[in-house]
């Protein structure tokens, strides 16, 4: 079932929560909304979801699913399936009848017969791995397993579309990769509408075909994660997807100066601010003529595909992060203290009244 | 000696100070509580049982028993009703004065109960503001059992209030969410999902509200208008022992309404243990 929003807009009090809004959610699509906290993205999914209600003036918005109008309809009338941060199970129950709830809440000539809503409940559990569980208390599971339940509890009403509201916010990092993995998977093989909300950029590339980057109750950019993070429309997609060097410096006849670091830019002279990626940053052991950036390393952490190197400079006002591959640090012979130099690969400028953010990518 | 040693090492505790409090609290306990309790078994002990049970089971006696148990019911009742909906309003809804109507809730237990109990009276008499509308009604409500139970129900209120609340605090409202957004009514999501969280705070506090109004006496006796076999509650015939130098008696009495309410509140004690260790998961 696709998801339209048109024109919807929330109003805390004063406070405007979210700025008009209009957004498009293909059948079978599964959408995250990523934004820092006080973005809107739980308001947006809350109002989807139909447990807040859109402003009504001066515009009032409307939300269909598919054909279906539910601008007015109530939460418990849309037809969603909605997931907790903290998974909202229902304390006194099993977990057998926590998944079986919204099967026997239903109005009487709906409801399926009880042999056919356990059946369909042990189906669920068995989907979330569960089924050797299903008379336990809620209390008696880890949060990865209630987190399962809510889930299969939401998907037993098969709804039209499944919400998650930083479904995985609450667990370690260990269990949020696992349930991120099954979560896709899931979808793919149930194949329902879903949009989640997340703060963490990681998961949300991950995890969605699309995702929609929010800040102060703006969209900023909606894409794929791999134009997302390829060719982000603005500053604040820049920074919020990932880590960011700032280089700021005065530029005057092509040349880029801070303090004694120089480096040759296509720009034209005034004040600038230059933003490269970790793995935009080549290190080497000399200055070329086209860039001269004296760095320092302050620290060294080798975990992982790459090494990450901070880097230190009098004309830094922040360090500098930078990704090497483990050649790249062994021949260079890192070591804390090395004073060495930075070479950018590519760099971006989004500047205010610029339109399209420029990109220069040099040969390395 | 050694085991003295192993003991001592086995009972290290990192808290100080549980020699000191403990002890303290022992002895504080023991001269406010335990002591008048002694004292009323003391003067328990001139009666023989069979004079004992005559003075329990004395017509006038009993029938206060009635009077005082129906109304305390009644008022228990009623208080469960207007306590949860009251705490319900102060938990789950945000409005102008809600820290004062927080406030007021504790009013009961700081107001002396026989400042209450004068103002009731002279309010429901048929001379006061409500006695003056309601009375032509048809509606006596000083001077009958409805005045006691009314009173007591001024007295036990915060008891509901003040044991539902926080359980109510402590169940998110994502849960009504979590039902409604899976199909649920308002009234399915309420017995369903609420109320079983609810439930043993409420008898809890409905309970405390009951064993409350049974020894209630200041705040009744103004509007109770006190007639023999009719509107007169247990504590008061505690009194009229007492004025009539019948110590003995006096304290039979009271040891009837002292079992009752300590076998209540044991009661209560035991079932809502039960239940908690139900909702943590049976572990704990």
């Amino acid at each position: 079932m696709s998801i339209r929003l048109q024109n919807i807009a929330k109003h805390f009090a004063k406070t405007q929560a979210l700025e008009p809004i209009n957004l498009d959610i293909h059948e079978g699509e599964l959408v995250g909304l990523l934004g820092p906290s006080g973005s809107g993205k739980t308001t947006l999914l809350r109002i989807i979801a139909g447990l807040e209600t859109a402003d009504r003036s001066p515009q009032p918005g409307k939300i269909l699913f598919g054909d279906r109008d539910v601008t007015n309809v109530h939460v418990r009338d849309r037809r969603i399936g909605f997931v907790f941060q903290h998974y909202a199970l229902f304390r006194h129950m099993s977990v057998y009848d926590n998944v079986a709830f919204g099967l026997t809440v239903m109005p009487r000539k709906r409801r399926p017969s009880s042999g056919e809503i356990r059946a369909r409940v042990f189906r669920l559990l068995e989907m979330v791995q569960l089924q050797h569980l299903a008379n336990r208390l809620p209390a008696q599971l880890s949060g990865g397993q209630q987190q399962r339940v809510s889930l299969a509890r939401a998907l037993a009403v098969e709804p039209d579309v499944l919400l998650l509201d930083e479904p995985f916010g609450a667990l370690d990092a260990k269990v949020r990769q696992d349930l991120r993995r099954w979560l896709r998977r899931l979808h793919e093989e149930l194949n329902f509408t879903s949009v989640f909300v997340t703060h963490d950029q990681e998961e949300a590339l991950e995890l969605s075909d699309r995702v929609v980057v929010m800040s102060n109750g703006r969209i900023e950019q909606i894409d794929t994660p791999e134009t997302l993070y390829r060719s982000p429309k603005n500053r604040f997609v820049f920074e919020f997807l990932g880590d960011v060097n700032h280089l700021e410096g005065k530029v005057s006849n092509g040349i880029l100066t801070c303090g004694d670091a120089r480096l040759n830019v296509d720009l034209p002279d005034g004040d600038e601010e230059l933003l490269l990626r970790p793995h935009e940053v080549r290190l080497a052991q000399q200055p070329s003529a086209e860039s001269h950036l004296p760095v320092t390393i302050t620290a060294i952490s080798p975990v992982g595909a790459e090494v990450r190197v901070e880097l230190e400079a009098d004309w830094l006002a922040k360090p500098w992060l930078a990704t090497v591959r483990h050649a790249d640090f062994e021949q260079l012979e890192m070591r804390r203290g090395q004073r060495l130099f930075a070479h950018p690969r590519q760099w971006h400028r989004f500047k205010e009244e610029a339109e399209k953010p420029k990109q220069q990518a040099r040969a390395a | 000696m050694s085991q003295l040693a192993i003991w001592r090492s086995g009972s290290a505790r990192v808290l100080p100070g549980f020699g000191l409090s403990m002890g303290i609290s022992v002895l504080f306990i023991s001269l406010v509580l335990l002591l008048p309790i002694t004292g009323l078994f003391g003067q328990l002990a001139g009666l023989s049982f069979a004079e004992y049970w005559a003075i329990i089971t004395e017509g006038r006696v009993v029938a206060s028993y009635m009077v005082t148990i129906g109304a305390a019911a009644v008022a228990a009742l009623v208080n469960a009703v207007f306590g949860l909906l009251l705490a319900w309003v102060l938990v789950r809804y945000e409005f102008p004065g809600k820290r004062l109507l927080d406030a007021l809730m504790d009013l009961p237990f700081a107001l002396p109960t026989a400042v209450a109990g004068i103002t009731l009276a002279t309010l429901y008499a048929g001379s006061g503001w409500m006695g003056s509308l309601l009375e032509p009604l048809g509606f006596q409500v000083a001077y009958t059992w409805v005045g006691i139970a009314l009173a007591m129900a001024f007295t036990s209120i915060p008891f509901v209030v003040r044991t539902v609340q926080p359980v109510l605090e402590d169940l998110p409202a994502e849960v009504d969410e979590a039902a409604m957004s899976l199909g649920a009514t308002d009234g399915v999501a309420f017995r369903r999902v609420i109320m079983p969280h609810l439930w043993p705070a409420l008898v809890t506090g409905t309970g405390l509200a009951f064993v409350r109004s049974l020894g209630e006496f200041g705040a009744i006796i103004f509007i109770a208008g006190n007639m023999p076999y009719e509107t007169e509650i247990t504590a008061l015939m505690i009194f009229v022992k007492l004025q009539e130098y019948d110590y003995a008696g006096a304290s039979a009495i009271a040891s009837v309404v002292l079992f009752v309410s300590l076998a209540l509140l044991l009661a209560i004690n035991i079932w809502q243990g039960r239940f908690v260790r139900r909702l943590h998961g049976g572990k704990g």
